[in-house]
């Protein structure tokens, strides 16, 4: 219970270690804050409790003198919060404002209660006759970029990777784009994130990281005539 | 109503005011102290309901799909509906009738040394709104198809069609109940900010003002400028739900996004709205049981007013993720790190307070304490919560639950009952048990912690919010038992709050009876009899002679300087 | 520490203005967060102006001069009650009243008319904005109204500090149509 980074699942993207870097940061600065806080916190309650004959200093506090004891923590809590910005800026442009191209887009659509995923098939383009729609379930090489597409039917989904670090709101009326790459083949959970009526605990599908040999062997069971 | 101006009023008219029959007395009283315990009563019996629904909650989740006792199993319909409502109870029925209702209208005037409100009848036609308000609520149970159940947020699409739920005057009555709340909180706003600006005693400067009066205007004058946007956005929703406007629906030019910009640019300010007051009580605590000034007075006013401002500019850091445009991210991110340096200040400046003090540890002071060390450690996890990218992965998830009670819960509970324990004797004329309370301490805070604290590490784990079922995803079966330990803590909370009661109950029906000081605290509410009659102030009212927190003044012969003395009788 | 015992509670500020300040201050957030989410909406999307030019400018205008009007009558009812003459105060409440019946009146007809033309508040985006801001602006007429009638109907010259209150109300109802107005008509 004391290593709270232990308890990230298994990291498989390849922006997820970016990700867990600034947890990381800001779990190493916390904890140090709360030792700090609380030991003082601690220590004045035993040293300043009652003692017959001391009386309380007449300490307002409110001179630069005094108030420095105060500020300069502050002020050192203002400097360690910015550098954090700072160290998240980056990330976060990496996962939702960048992306790298690729020629894999898929559209997931959430709706009550379940992932539509669609693929465009050989020819690149959605709405073609060679669109494939799955139920719950994604397939995506390892080591390969891909494009998502989040779209949502009726009311608002989330789209959630823990594994990948990865979590997109889904917003009827709204096309958002996202992206990840995976590292390690395997199945992933993707449950919804977001409440989206009685049939949200229990929506999940299943993200399948395949080898490259693998994936190409389910693309040709997709679409056997390409 | 004009004695509440007058400043000399005749004994008799004192006399006359207090004879008034049962209900005049107990029932459409305009008397500050008594809407008062109107307020605590409504909130105290809300807390049973939202505690109640919150043990349930925790039931289904430590022992999915079996029946809870007394209730019968609980399918994913009625769970929806169970964390909509505690949500909103604990928020809008719990929180601010106790923190702002209870201790605003009973403190207020007492502090500043008047005989009532500016506006006594607008003060009992808030508490009667805020009775309809409940009553509605209470209703919302009842109707087909259950009470509103599309969280406490209340996120359309799904709560802008009742075919998404399943609920349909369930959710037109929740947001109708919410009006009314608003409504309510609005008069008694009106009604702290002009009392505290007006009526203050001769002497009382605003500096010389106690925290709690600066804590309660300032979360009145947050609630006042933040709450108009979600009141249109509240009316667009149930015109939506109604008459087919299509705000929210995309599918006729709606954005429901828009509802979440309004909601939480409320929402944000709101947290602060339930946080000031509690956090009021603490500073007032701290200095009383610490013998000491409150340190910084001034700054802590300043940091007061900074935060409330800063708190109308960090709402998007709720949703990061929303599918608003991503660049809007990093600005959010700074103003709210920028949010956490005033109250970094104050959590500071109370352990500063505690420094070189002489420190008695009695059952309000446990409770302002516990407040302070829990408070912390949600403050700290806030920052998770707060930097975009650490946001992906925690938001929607039980990492945010955790960081929501240790703040929330912390000021509720542990802020409201270091107030209450303080303030009991004044506003009830008895005193509360000192061991029961200092048992219901330590049990609240050990259990407090039980429940909550795993929390974080499920979240990090990938539990997500508002499910039925863990089991459900297997990647959550190996860690169901956190879900047990923290609905064991859960129930050993509630069932800690028996100690609670009987304390109150006793004590109000046999305790020792107060004395007028018994904390020999400096604020003018302590210089009134236990408890103040009606008009609070005999024939005159109080001068005022000097700040709050003149504690172990040198050159003084007592360790304390009530604000009323006349210095030149303290050497 | 000072022990000063003269201190202020802020000299003549009356309670009530205060209190309504403070209550106007959270209608401005109310109307403006309408405001604030109609103008968003308009800028970011288009189709708008085809909607929105079937409500009748002409009515719109009227409306708006009424409103004008009866804010200066409510001014000279203040100034009335101040010169303690109970006959003028009721005529210029009075006034003011009709004129907010007029605005009510003509408000009917609108919405009438464009109901009848098929333009329900279900009809579009715009029009779910229109009917929300113009009918939650005219529910504010109508307690104006009340409040004005309840004060006409006392007539207390004594009390000249109410009617300035009911007419700090009454110009923030003002100010709020001078906003919609052109929002909602003339763009």
């Amino acid at each position: 219970m004391l290593n709270w980074m232990q308890w990230l699942p298994e990291n498989v993207s390849t922006f997820g270690g970016d990700v867990d870097g600034v947890i990381r940061t800001i779990w190493y600065v916390t904890v140090a804050w709360f030792f700090i806080t609380l030991g003082t916190l601690a220590a004045f309650l035993i040293l300043y409790r009652r003692r017959a004959g001391r009386r309380a200093a007449y300490v307002k506090g409110e001179r630069l003198r005094e108030a420095a004891w105060v500020l300069v923590p502050v002020v050192v809590v203002v400097i360690l919060d910015l550098w954090l910005d700072l160290l998240g800026a980056p990330v976060w442009a990496k996962v939702k404002i960048e992306r790298p191209a690729t020629d894999l887009t898929i559209q997931v659509t959430g709706k009550q209660f379940e992932w539509e995923v669609l693929y465009p098939g050989p020819d690149g383009k959605f709405g073609t006759a060679d669109d494939r729609q799955l139920l719950d379930e994604l397939h995506v090489p390892v080591g390969k970029p891909v494009h998502i597409i989040f779209k949502a039917k009726d009311v608002i989904h989330s789209f959630f990777l823990p594994n990948f670090r990865l979590k997109q709101d889904m917003v009827p009326g709204r096309t958002i784009e996202g992206w990840f790459e995976a590292t390690k083949p395997g199945k992933y959970e993707l449950p919804c994130a977001e409440l989206c009526g009685f049939g949200h605990s229990g929506m999940k599908g299943w993200l399948y990281v395949h080898p490259p040999a693998e994936y190409e062997q389910w693309v040709k069971e997709q679409w056997p005539l390409a | 109503m004009n004695q509440a101006r007058a400043g000399t009023i005749t004994a008799e008219a004192v006399e006359h005011h207090a004879a008034r029959g049962f209900w005049r007395t107990y029932v459409f009283s305009t008397d500050h102290k008594m809407i008062a315990k109107q307020y605590l009563t409504l909130g105290l019996a809300w807390t049973f309901v939202g505690g109640l629904l919150a043990a349930v909650m925790r039931w289904q989740l430590a022992w999915p799909d079996t029946a809870v006792p007394g209730w019968g199993e609980i399918g994913p319909e009625v769970y929806n509906m169970l964390v909509t409502m505690h949500g909103t109870i604990m928020v809008f029925f719990v929180a601010m009738p106790i923190l702002l209702g209870a201790f605003g209208n009973f403190l207020i005037p007492l502090m500043i040394g008047t005989r009532d409100m500016a506006f006594p009848r607008l003060n009992m036609l808030s508490v009667w709104t805020f009775a309809l308000a409940s009553l509605v609520l209470f209703v919302s149970f009842f109707v087909p198809g259950g009470a509103a159940s599309a969280g406490w947020t209340g996120y359309p699409p799904l709560s802008a069609r009742p075919a998404y739920t399943g609920v349909n005057w369930g959710l037109n009555l929740w947001i109708l109940a919410q009006a009314l709340e608003f409504a309510a909180f609005l008069m008694g706003g009106v009604n702290y900010l002009t009392t505290a600006i007006i009526l203050r005693a001769p002497g009382m400067t605003f500096l010389r003002v106690p925290m709690v009066v600066w804590q309660q205007i300032t979360a009145a004058a947050l609630f006042l400028l933040s709450v108009g946007p979600l009141i249109a956005g509240a009316v667009m929703l149930l015109l939506d739900r109604t008459i087919g406007t299509s705000f929210y629906a995309p599918e006729v030019g709606g954005d429901p996004l828009l509802w979440q910009h309004l909601f939480w640019f409320f929402g944000h300010p709101e947290v602060y709205v339930v946080l000031l007051p509690a956090l009021g009580a603490v500073l007032e605590v701290l200095p009383v049981f610490s013998r000491k000034p409150l340190f910084g007075y001034r700054w802590i006013v300043g940091a007061t007013i900074v935060a409330g401002g800063l708190s109308f500019i960090v709402w998007a850091h709720h949703m990061f993720i929303s599918g608003m445009d991503p660049r809007l991210a990093m600005p959010f991110s700074i103003t709210t790190i920028l949010i956490s340096v005033p109250f970094a200040y104050i959590v500071f400046a109370m352990i500063a307070t505690l420094w070189r003090g002489s420190i008695r540890f009695a059952t309000p002071m446990l409770f302002a304490l516990g407040f302070l060390a829990m408070f912390i450690m949600g403050g700290l996890t806030g920052i998770f919560n707060g930097s975009a990218p650490s946001d992906i992965y925690v938001s929607r998830t039980y990492f945010v639950v955790a960081h929501f009670h240790y703040t929330l819960f912390s000021a509720v509970f542990f802020g409201g009952f270091a107030g209450f324990y303080f303030w009991f004797p004044k506003m009830f004329g008895r005193i509360l048990s000192e061991p029961l309370g200092k048992l219901h301490f330590w049990l609240t805070l050990v259990f407090f912690n039980v429940t909550f604290f795993p929390l974080h590490h499920i979240g990090l784990a990938g539990m997500v919010r508002r499910i039925a079922n863990p089991l459900q995803y297997e990647a959550l079966v190996p860690y169901q038992w956190i879900n047990v330990v923290s609905t064991v803590g859960t129930f050993c909370m509630v069932a800690t709050q028996l100690v609670f009661a009987l304390n109150v109950v006793w004590s109000l029906v046999a305790g020792r009876r107060a004395p007028t000081n018994p904390w020999e605290a400096n604020t003018l509410e302590w210089a009134a009899p236990s408890p103040p009659p009606h008009l609070n102030w005999g024939p005159a009212l109080p001068t005022v002679y000097c700040g709050p927190y003149e504690y172990s003044l040198p050159e003084a012969r007592e360790d304390y300087l009530p604000q009323n003395l006349d210095p030149a009788r303290a050497r | 520490m000072s022990t000063s015992v003269e201190a202020p509670a802020i000299p003549g500020m009356p309670a009530g203005k205060v209190g309504v300040w403070w209550f106007l201050a959270s209608e401005i957030m109310m109307f403006g967060g309408l405001i604030a989410s109609y103008m968003v909406f308009r800028l970011g999307s288009s189709g708008w102006h085809e909607a929105s030019a079937h409500v009748s400018v002409a009515l719109g205008a009227v409306n708006t001069l009424i409103l004008l009007t009866s804010s200066l009558t409510v001014v000279q009812a203040f100034a009335a009650a101040e010169r303690e003459n109970a006959p003028a105060l009721r005529l210029f409440l009075g006034l003011t009243i009709l004129g907010g019946l007029g605005f009510l009146g003509i408000k009917a007809i609108e919405y009438t008319t464009e109901i009848r033309a098929g333009f329900t508040p279900g009809a579009g985006i715009f029009w779910s904005f229109y009917y929300t801001m113009t009918g939650l602006h005219a529910l504010h007429v109508l307690a104006g109204i009340v409040l004005n009638a309840i004060l006409f109907l006392a007539a207390r010259v004594r009390t000249p500090r109410r009617v300035e209150l009911a007419g700090l109300y009454w110009h923030f109802v003002d100010v709020v149509w001078i906003f919609l107005f052109p929002l909602l008509y003339l763009s």
